[in-house]
């Protein structure tokens, strides 16, 4: 499935600018972005609810880009509820089949399939208002399955859940599409909901694809400080640029591009790139502080910590680190070498 | 201990309310009903009365009623109207406002505003602009007091509006209606398949209201000249009082049974579709 220079603007706002994807067989790619960058948009432009400017949509060497909604056979599971209230689980899913001319009974087996590979077929004859919200989207993505659809449209479908719920349909999910082999767009806002699942995530920016790489990839080695700063909490630390390295906190790190200008800049740093520093003289990290705040995420912490001078930074360490400097203690930090993304220089700002 | 002392108060002070609210609603309700029945058993008394000072109660003024075929037919010419003119509204309305929420919604103001019109002018004036449209309306229809209906459609249009537009309001029909045409339905099975069916209570309603105007319309049926049911009560009360009250009292009670009906009719939908269709 091609997506080709796709654009689509409303009135003054432009909410696509130029859309490239490129989607293989089977592959789960999730579009991850801010509110508004225009990932809705990208999904509704694919599912032909809304027509393009400019571009073309290709599925399976298909021009589709003047096709309307309902022929191009695609399934979409909405961000909002969508069951068909007056249908119960089982006829919502097999509305799709009844429009294709199934039989009534193949229609019933293959209901009664989709229902049982999201784990609902005890739930097959409630009403849409008798279910919870993760059980509707369930079914919404069944009914979207049923029609043995060419791709799979999911736009934020785990957004009105909570966090529990969260991940457990997410997983489920995957497990899904694993399972059906469905080539399929996931739409987020939440990068680790897109870093969990996706096998390629593409990161969108006021109508444009910023970067597309490997989860791992995209959070690791982020092309664009857009991308640094969205994936993944950063510190923004003020950094001076030499010899092709970034100084940080006294410290020179490796540039991701070395082709910036020297000069003062601001360095993308993320919170696992500190370590504590042993006490020994000879590891002696540079960095003083005072443990401000820790927040508990389970096996990690990320502790915040004040190294004087107005210079705070966010540090990952494992828990049990953590539990050893309570808010109010000193502690030394470490920074690893890794190679770091320089937002704009400084100077370019006061320009 | 304190804390409990503090909830049994709270509990004591909810059921206190719960009672004064109880009491409050029976009140209203009680009031209201005899408001409601006191004129109806004003008329019931009226009809059975008998001729002179101490006659004894009689139900002669209700066995006339079948004996002016008149009325019979007059009663059959305005079910056949409420008919025609919920249909014909249905049929109008009900594709035209789902098509202007689904692809014209900037027409809404407008369609709304069309709508709505009738309300604004006094059925005087309407039978006034009405009147050289009949003579047309005559020519190619015929002179049946059935073309009543092109002016109850219009009449009835703001209330059925009403209706339909909250039974559509409640429910969300762009998402369900783009949910639909991703599963391959077109435009016509989105109308009549999905959205249609998640209105019904609405377009219910829609119907009642129309009914019950066009059961009681008087103004427009008198003024071009046709004999519907509340036109023929109003002649047959100059001639025999006793009798045209029991018509009255017979209609609103024969509309009240007939609401009733429908409504009940539309209540067992939910139980009844799913299985049919199950
Ligand atoms: N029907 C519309 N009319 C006018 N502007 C629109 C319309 N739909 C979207 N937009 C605008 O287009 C831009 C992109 O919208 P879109 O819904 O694609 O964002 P999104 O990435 O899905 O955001 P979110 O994460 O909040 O859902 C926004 O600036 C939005 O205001
Ligand atoms: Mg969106």
């Amino acid at each position: 499935m091609r997506l080709e220079n796709l654009r689509r603007t409303y009135g003054s706002v432009t909410a696509l600018d130029g859309l490239d994807l490129h989607l293989e067989p089977g592959e789960l790619v999730a579009l991850l972005g801010p509110s508004g960058c225009g990932k809705t948009t990208a999904l509704r432009l694919l599912a032909g609810l809304e027509d393009a400017d400019d571009g073309r949509v290709v599925v399976g060497g298909k021009d589709l880009t003047r096709l309307s909604a309902n022929r191009r056979n695609m399934g979409m599971v909405f961000q909002a509820y969508s069951l068909f209230p007056h249908l119960t689980a089982r006829q919502n899913v097999a509305f799709g089949l009844r429009l294709r001319g199934v039989p009534s009974a193949e229609r019933r087996t293959r209901a009664g399939e989709m229902l049982e590979l999201v784990g609902l077929s005890t739930q097959a004859d409630r009403y849409a208002h008798q279910m919870s919200g993760g059980q509707q989207q369930r079914v919404a993505l069944a009914r979207a399955l049923a029609i043995r659809p060419q791709v799979l449209l999911l736009d934020e479908p785990l957004s009105a859940l909570d966090a529990q719920v969260r991940t457990q349909l997410r997983d489920e999910i995957r497990r899904v599409q694993l399972e059906v082999g469905t080539t399929t767009l996931f739409v987020t806002h939440d990068q680790e909901e897109a870093l969990a699942i996706a096998d390629r995530v593409g990161v969108m920016r006021a109508g444009r694809l910023e970067q597309l790489g490997l989860p791992g990839e995209v959070y690791a080695r982020p092309q664009t400080p857009f991308v640094a700063e969205f994936v993944g909490l950063s510190n923004k630390l003020e950094a001076e640029v030499r010899d092709g390295h970034a100084v940080v906190l006294g410290v020179p790190l490796p540039l991701v591009d070395p082709s910036v200008p020297a000069g003062p800049a601001l360095a993308l740093v993320r919170p696992e790139a500190f370590s504590l520093a042993g006490h020994s003289a000879a590891e002696a990290g540079p960095l003083d502080g005072t443990v401000i705040s820790t927040t508990f995420l389970g096996a990690v912490s990320r502790v915040r910590v004040d190294l004087g001078g107005g210079v705070m930074v966010l540090a990952q360490l494992s828990t049990g680190e953590a539990g050893d400097y309570p808010a109010g203690t000193r502690v030394r930090l470490a920074l690893r070498r890794d190679p770091v993304l320089v937002s704009r220089s400084v100077g370019g700002a006061a320009e | 201990m304190a804390e409990v002392a503090t909830r049994q108060r709270h509990h004591g002070v909810n059921a206190r309310r719960r009672r004064r609210l109880d009491v409050w609603r029976r009140v209203v309700f009680v009031v209201l009903g005899l408001f409601f029945l006191t004129p109806l058993y004003a008329m019931a008394e009226f009809t059975t009365r008998g001729n002179g000072e101490n006659a004894p109660r009689t139900l002669d003024a209700w066995r006339q009623i079948v004996e002016y075929p008149e009325l019979t037919g007059a009663i059959l010419t305005s079910l056949e109207l409420a008919a025609i003119t919920s249909v014909v509204m249905l049929l109008l309305l009900v594709p035209t406002m789902i098509w202007v929420r689904l692809r014209l919604p900037r027409m809404r103001r407008v369609v709304e505003y069309i709508c709505l019109l009738p309300l604004t002018i006094p059925a005087l004036v309407l039978v006034v602009g009405l009147a050289p449209i009949y003579l047309w309306v005559t020519y190619f229809f015929g002179d049946s007091p059935l073309t009543l209906a092109f002016a109850y459609v219009v009449l009835v249009l703001p209330y059925a509006y009403r209706a339909i537009d909250s039974g559509l309001e409640a429910i969300d029909v762009p998402t369900m209606s783009e949910a639909a045409r991703s599963l391959g339905a077109g435009w016509p099975t989105v109308m009549w398949r999905v959205v249609v069916p998640n209105i019904r209570p609405a377009i219910l309603n829609a119907s009642l209201l129309s009914v019950a105007l066009v059961m009681g319309e008087f103004t427009i049926a008198q003024l071009l000249n046709y004999q519907n049911l509340q036109v023929a009560i109003n002649l047959l009360g100059r001639a025999n009082a006793g009798v045209s009250i029991a018509v009255a009292l017979a209609s609103l009670l024969l509309a009240f049974a007939l609401l009733l009906v429908l409504s009940f009719v539309g209540g067992g939908r939910g139980a009844r579709s799913a299985v049919e269709k199950g």
